[in-house]
């Protein structure tokens, strides 16, 4: 790994394909080619250069740009095969039951699908490998190809060697018979009027244009990163939060991923459009159209310092309606409408009646969100309240059971006394059933109405990564610019005391404007017709019919 | 020589970067979607809850003992069938500095007291009426136990039924000197 000394003196590093200082071809292939590679222009691709240690090799292995599209194909083809079918987390169905969901719904091929993991592609482990590869892969192609080509240019001489211009695309050689120094003066103020850079160094002169355009891809990949970055981020607790809860009408609870806020729901409303369906509404069946969802909320905050469950002394925040698009917002977090439920119980009534003569002794009403062991309906009259399920799901050794503890179907065991039957009689009730479990009962309790309540289901956001996406998507669409419509121009000219001048010019791409620029400043200043070498191969390569070369120079990054 | 040092040093480093990164997108992925409840060896985040008789208990009321601190509702079966062995092994461990504390989520009242009753509990049960202590925790699936050691560090978690002996070695775990 010896660096290269040029002819000129300078040295340069192995792998340099053109020097540094003067531009002289420095390898074998490079002075065979007529027109040379301007690509990086002509520096050495640093992971090319060297291949010793195990961390050279993986570092060369991103730094490719065949491992690079490789990655950027299998991931576009990973990423379209998970849209084949839907991802787990959009098939409506418990997790446990979700394998059996595909196989039930699509067959053999969803059961493959699912096996393979391609139900739950984009957070599978390997999928992540793969786009994370990419990053590297990205981020160490630009190092080695963006350092190394911004040092070029930042070191670029204007004194060229003969046989790196001769070596150019467009190059033109004659004489001049005007003062040498009145034709750099001349090319100098047409390419400083064409909006070029302008630098001389004795008999040569330097003129070049929108390099900055070089750094196009660069500055997109840079993007890109900040891009995957942000993405990454969602990860780190704190920059992402995404949680649903529950609140029914009066409830007060705290909210998931909002440390120390608690929110109260006064009332949901859903209003619909009070209308006789027509048209369109008619032909799609559609019978109610929903006008209006709207959760009246209060968000309460402990004080500073409180600890968890501490609700002694919740401060008011704010009351709020969230409705479509009108979430509540707070502190970055911003509190949807998921869903609702419309009458849940809430209250259930019971008259107590004599079974004979349907003699009602009075009423009473069990809230369900706090039952009473013992309403007293007075002249002797109790209702002792043994056994409150919820959810009823059956007996267990005799003892009602509980399937959740959401009123879903709630059951009671009441002890009923009345003057007549002070030892009490036994009753179990559940919606449309009476069990008289120890015998024959005189009285009874009659389900008399009930009193219901709905619930929202809120979801809780937060996403802190939203404005680095912002800006990565940016960036990245800047580099797309900068690389796509501005272009890097070159001139080199040098005019020997003697008249003989050499010229060379070289764009990265739009060759077309570049000899619009040069056919100005030949004019202007009188210098001798330039030719674009590669009509001339490609008429020498016609000539000898042999078509086997491949155009280089253009489109360079 | 020296030249090849910093490059082998920089780009070591730069590569350990990006594998730590899609190491750390890989993990957190992959654990994301599981129930993770406070972690082992951090501070147990400290909470305030009313029991029955209305009285308040703190976490931090019992630093210098152990905690048996129990998530639970009436409707989880196993949470049930725990709950005799634990107010045993509450009986036998309480003179030794374990405290046992039942957090019930937010259910009425009228069912933690019938339940209390109906199993003879005697250790403390408290009810989570706001979730706010089993958002804190991050508890999802009941029964769901944490055990606190006398510094007031999580020494221990359990997810699922737990049998006497089970009980009595986590209570052993934490036991002050």
């Amino acid at each position: 790994m010896e660096n290269i000394t040029c002819a000129c003196g300078h040295s340069n590093p192995y792998g340099t394909k053109l020097c540094e200082k003067c531009g002289r071809p420095l390898t074998e292939e490079e002075k065979q080619n007529k027109v040379v590679d301007m690509r990086y222009d002509g520096t050495a691709i640093r992971s090319k250069t060297y291949n010793k240690s195990i961390i050279d090799k993986i570092w060369n292995f991103f730094s490719s740009v065949k491992v690079g599209i490789s990655l950027i194909i299998i991931t576009l083809v990973t990423a379209s095969l998970g849209t084949l079918l839907p991802q787990e987390m959009y098939v409506n169905a418990p997790d446990a039951v979700k394998p059996a969901y595909y196989e039930k719904v699509y067959g053999w091929f969803g059961k493959f699908y699912n096996n393979l993991g391609l139900s739950d592609l984009y957070s599978s482990w390997w999928f992540q490998i793969i786009v994370g590869m990419l990053g590297v892969s990205i981020i160490i192609a630009s190092l080695d190809r963006g350092i190394p080509l911004y040092k070029s240019l930042k070191n670029q001489r204007v004194k060229r060697h003969e046989s790196f211009m001769k070596r150019q695309r467009i190059v033109a050689e004659g004489q001049v018979t005007a003062s040498p120094d009145e034709v750099l003066d001349k090319v100098e103020k047409k390419m400083k009027e064409m909006k070029y850079n302008v630098r001389r160094d004795g008999s040569a002169l330097l003129a070049e244009r929108g390099r900055f355009s070089r750094f196009g891809p660069y500055i997109n990949h840079v993007g890109l990163i900040l891009f995957l970055a942000g993405v990454m981020l969602r990860l780190v607790p704190g920059f992402y939060v995404d949680e649903s809860i529950v609140v029914r009408e009066g409830e007060t609870r705290a909210i998931t991923g909002m440390d120390g806020y608690f929110i109260e729901n006064r009332d949901f409303i859903l209003e619909t459009h009070n209308n006789t369906p027509q048209g369109e509404q008619l032909k799609q069946g559609v019978n109610v159209v929903a006008k209006n969802f709207q959760t009246d909320i209060t968000l309460y905050k402990q004080p500073e310092g409180a600890i968890a469950g501490d609700t002694s002394n919740l401060e008011k925040v704010k009351d709020y309606s969230i409705r479509v698009n009108h979430p509540l917002k707070e502190k970055g977090f911003a509190l949807y409408q998921m869903g609702y439920r419309l009458d849940e119980l809430k209250q259930m009534n019971f008259a107590l009646k004599n079974k004979e003569t349907g003699q009602s002794l009075g009423e009473v009403g069990i809230d369900l969100t706090n039952p009473e062991k013992e309403y007293d309906l007075g002249n002797g009259i109790s209702i002792k309240l043994l056994v409150y399920t919820p959810d009823f799901s059956g007996f267990d050794n005799g003892a009602p059971q509980t399937a959740s503890s959401a009123p879903n179907n709630p059951a009671f065991l009441f002890k009923m006394i009345t003057p007549q039957t002070p030892e009490g009689e036994t009753s179990f009730v559940e919606i449309q059933n009476t069990i008289e479990p120890l015998g024959y009962n005189q009285y009874e309790m009659k389900f008399a109405g009930i009193e219901t309540r709905d619930s929202t289901t809120i979801t809780i956001r937060k996403d802190r990564t939203i404005p680095i996406l912002f800006v990565g998507g940016i960036i990245f669409m800047i580099g797309v610019a900068i690389g796509s419509y501005w272009n890097h121009r070159r001139l080199w000219l040098q005019v020997e005391p003697d008249g003989r001048v050499v010229m060379a010019a070289h764009v990265n791409k739009n060759m077309f404007s570049m000899k619009k620029d040069l056919d100005a400043v030949t004019e202007y200043a009188g210098l001798p017709q330039y030719t674009d070498q590669l009509d001339t191969i490609a008429e020498d390569e016609e000539n000898a019919s042999n078509g086997n070369k491949e155009e280089k120079g253009d489109n360079t990054l | 020589m020296d030249k090849k040092k910093k490059r082998l040093v920089s780009r070591t480093i730069i590569l350990a970067i990006l594998a730590l990164a899609i190491g750390y997108t890989v993990y957190g992925t992959a654990t994301k979607d599981k129930v993770e409840l406070v972690k082992v060896g951090s501070e147990a985040p400290d909470f305030t809850l009313v029991d029955l008789d209305g009285e308040k208990h703190k976490l931090s009321d019992y630093k210098g003992q152990g905690v048996f601190l129990n998530f639970w509702g009436t409707w989880c079966k196993p949470c049930e069938k725990e709950m005799p062995a634990m107010d045993r092994q509450y009986q036998v461990f309480k003179d030794q500095g374990v405290q046992t504390l039942a957090v019930n989520i937010a259910q009425t009242d009228f069912e933690v007291q019938n339940f209390v009753d109906k199993y003879e509990l005697s250790f403390p049960v408290v009810i989570d009426k706001t979730k706010d202590v089993m958002t804190t925790y991050n508890v999802g699936n009941l029964p769901a136990t944490v055990m606190i050691d006398p510094d007031g560090k999580v020494a221990k978690i359990i997810t699922g039924e737990m049998t006497e002996a089970d009980i009595a070695s986590y209570m052993e775990l934490v036991k002050p000197e």
